[in-house]
């Protein structure tokens, strides 16, 4: 079970190996890519900042929350940090179980909690020059 | 009396403040009183009711006692994924 945040490029074959167990039936990976339109606006780019120590504490408490919760064998996610260009793998989970129902409830939540509780934030580049942190408007 | 907190930023509260990290030395008896003092001298945009606490690397309440030398970060609206 590990949480990451990397500043380098997520290598998804890597990352599935240390998954591999013979007891189980099924693995369910998540990819979040780096898209060229949000809410309206042609992207150009991203750049995703942490606040590493306690991203990694979360990030931890989540997927020891999907251990708990859900049958499954291992669990593990690995977030990018830094700048980002289109297409690029923003964000990767994957999970081991001997059911396939499980590990995609499993990996469902991980990502969905990882969202909206770990201190990361998205800094959008536009095609018209101007760029924005996602979620942070006023009011 | 005073004490010496370590206030870190990220995101739109880094950018507005111009600075990743800064020393204090405040009155401040919680974060949100902190906040405010802050938010004055920065002119940060975001409302306390969007943001987070973490006191010393893990959240905390808005009301939670400061002490001297500790480390505090609000926590902006996140956005990973």
């Amino acid at each position: 079970m590990r949480f990451e945040i990397s500043s380098q490029p997520i290598d998804p074959a890597e990352l599935r190996r240390t998954l591999e167990n013979i007891r189980a039936g099924a693995c369910v990976t998540f990819e979040g890519w780096v898209r060229d339109f949000n809410e309206g606006r042609t992207v150009l780019r991203l750049a995703y900042e942490a606040f590493d120590t306690l991203a990694v504490k979360e990030g931890e408490r989540i997927l020891e929350e999907a251990k708990r919760d859900f049958d499954i064998f291992d669990i593990c996610c690995v977030h990018r940090s830094g700048v980002l260009e289109l297409g690029d793998l923003a964000v990767w989970v994957g999970v081991s179980a001997q059911h396939r129902g499980a590990a995609f409830d499993a990996c469902r939540y991980v990502i969905d909690e990882v969202k909206t509780r770990v201190p990361i934030w998205k800094k959008e580049f536009y095609e018209d020059g101007d760029s924005g942190w996602i979620n942070a408007g006023a009011g | 009396m005073k004490k010496t907190i370590q206030v870190q930023y990220f995101a739109i509260l880094r950018e507005q403040a111009g600075t990743a990290a800064e020393t204090v030395q405040t009155e401040a008896e919680n974060p949100g009183e902190l906040y405010q003092t802050l938010r004055e001298r920065h002119g940060f945009t975001l409302e306390p009711a969007q943001l987070k606490v973490a006191v010393n690397d893990d959240f905390a309440p808005w009301d939670a006692v400061l002490a001297d030398s500790d480390r505090v970060v609000f926590i902006p609206p996140v956005a990973g994924g």
